[in-house]
């Protein structure tokens, strides 16, 4: 038994090893990268621009739940007033960013790791290898990029569409007043918070994408499955990883800066 | 006129490769002179997409060392292997064809990537490329759009629109139909006329082979069992050559056979 956990220990040093080489490969690859911003627009769009309705659509459920249950909840204080800012240091600090990444693992991260598996196993990989274009540079370093750009973007979306939520529950289906509710999130809204969602935003972004891009890339390398079977595998290891990631990466950078 | 340089343009010396316990390259030495064409041929599961690929440098040998015009060739030698690729091109099996990409894109992808040809000069020679494969009204399409055969030309198209010092095919006619058989290995002569490279393919056509080649490799049980010209291919006694080489006559009789009658022999072709 200690022989196995000692083999299984050695397996997630060398691909936590892996893992970061990866990665480090894929931001250092944009350098020189001809027709990156092609690439890169391509990314964006698949990233973000498809995902936009359903970062939408969360976020503004989102933002209904916390106006319902805030009003109730802080109603029995007599605290109503404060429903304003606690949804938006609710959404800003924590909710947007983490629950932005999830959708976008979900929606565009599982595309992602699908496309590179089968990029992988009909041998495209291979082919841009032969042909003397970095793989790195041609397919990761966009998603990468466009990873950065991407997920503070949505993460600003969440949030906005998040207070109308909020707005719409406390003020429209609730009798909160909208000047109230309005006039409290502007005061409560604070840089540190919003840079703190934005960090939190990037951290995710890089992660959760970096995460996808190596088991999509690697999906050849798979024990036990071949073909369709092994990029369907990396599909769910890597959005249930992302997704743990997304967490515990939450978790550290919270516990940094608060 | 310079004499042409007496170092093979290609070679191998002992490559041995292995996925596992099994063994698939055992000893492979070959040379591949400039300017001429090898063909790599033998039965399916003989390792001939698997050399190809270690000649390429897609695979990296388990012993034994590939050399490209005298230098060796390792994948951990990122400036050798850079160089290589910019003189030679693969042509997949599969294709291998970029499905998020035109036909045109895909063509022009080697060029735009690696060359710094201007944009006019890049257009005109995916044109050409496409024109001469008879893909030009296809080319705002996409992989998935095109049929077998169609794809299969494209694939040779972006094979060979860098102009390549080494091509290197992997069956390269694989899908198509007997005329456009014929048509791809006129266009490889044409091209290799024009463009003058040296060439690797590997191939069940036989009778292509032995008619498009000038050194015909016979791969059997991981090692090269015969090396030669097609004349000493087709008139060779040697039993493992010759049933290789008989295979069709072989299993027409079998066939014939069936037909009039007789049982179905184990070990036959069909068997």
């Amino acid at each position: 038994m200690l022989s196995a956990l000692g083999q299984a220990t050695l397996r997630v040093i060398a691909e936590t090893g892996d893992f970061a080489r990866f990665t480090a490969r894929g931001f250092a690859s944009a350098v020189g990268s001809r027709r990156l911003g092609r690439r890169l627009v391509r990314s964006v769009y698949e990233q973000g621009v498809r995902c936009l309705p359903v970062i939408l659509i969360v976020g503004l459920f989102t933002g209904l739940v916390l106006g319902l249950q805030g009003y109730h909840t802080l109603r029995d204080f007599s605290a109503a007033s404060m429903l304003g800012p606690l949804v938006a240091n609710s959404l800003i600090r924590e909710l947007a960013p983490v629950l932005a990444a999830l959708m976008l693992v979900g929606q565009a991260g599982s595309a992602l790791v699908a496309e590179l598996g089968i990029q992988r196993n009909s041998e495209q990989i291979d082919a841009l290898e032969t042909m003397g274009i970095d793989p790195h540079g041609f397919l990761i370093a966009p998603r990468l990029l466009a990873a950065l750009i991407v997920y503070p973007m949505m993460t600003a979306f969440f949030a906005l569409i998040g207070l109308v939520g909020g707005w719409l529950s406390g003020s429209v289906l609730l009798p909160l007043p909208s000047s109230v509710y309005w006039s409290s999130v502007e005061r409560s809204i604070d840089l540190a918070d919003v840079g703190q969602s934005m960090t939190k935003a990037l951290v995710f972004g890089a992660l959760t994408v970096a995460l996808c891009c190596h088991n999509g890339f690697n999906a050849h390398r798979r024990s036990g499955s071949t073909g369709a079977r092994a990029v369907s595998a990396s599909t769910t290891r890597a959005v249930v990883f992302s997704s743990v990631a997304v967490l515990a990466a939450d978790y550290l950078i919270t516990s940094l800066l608060v | 006129m310079s004499a042409p340089s007496p170092v093979p343009l290609l070679a191998t010396r002992s490559l041995q490769k292995r996925f596992g316990e099994r063994v698939v390259l055992a000893d492979i030495t070959l040379e591949v002179p400039r300017g001429r064409v090898l063909a790599v041929v033998g039965k399916s599961g003989t390792g001939k997409s698997v050399l190809l690929k270690c000649l390429a440098g897609v695979l990296r040998p388990d012993a034994g060392e590939v050399r490209f015009d005298g230098q060796p060739l390792s994948r951990d030698d990122a400036d050798a292997l850079a160089a290589f690729r910019r003189r030679c091109s693969y042509l997949f099996q599969g294709n291998a064809l970029l499905d998020s990409l035109t036909a045109w894109e895909n063509v022009a992808l080697p060029l735009e990537q690696t060359t710094l040809l201007p944009k006019s000069e890049i257009r005109l020679r995916v044109a050409d490329a496409l024109r001469r494969l008879e893909l030009e009204n296809d080319a705002r399409r996409y992989p998935s759009q095109l049929s077998g055969g169609m794809q299969k030309r494209l694939a040779l198209a972006r094979a060979l629109v860098t102009r390549p010092e080494l091509v290197l095919f992997d069956e390269p006619t694989a899908g198509l139909d007997p005329l456009r058989r014929n048509a791809v290995f006129t266009l490889i002569a044409h091209a290799r006329r024009e463009f003058g490279f040296t060439a690797v393919v590997v191939t069940h056509d036989l009778p292509e082979a032995l008619a498009a080649c000038d050194h015909l490799a016979f791969l059997d049980q991981g090692r090269i069992h015969f090396s030669g010209t097609p004349e000493n291919f087709r008139s060779t006694s040697d039993p493992v050559v010759a049933a290789f080489r008989d295979s069709t006559e072989s299993l027409a009789r079998a066939v014939a056979a069936l037909r009039a009658g007789a049982p179905l022999k184990a070990g036959s072709d069909l068997g």
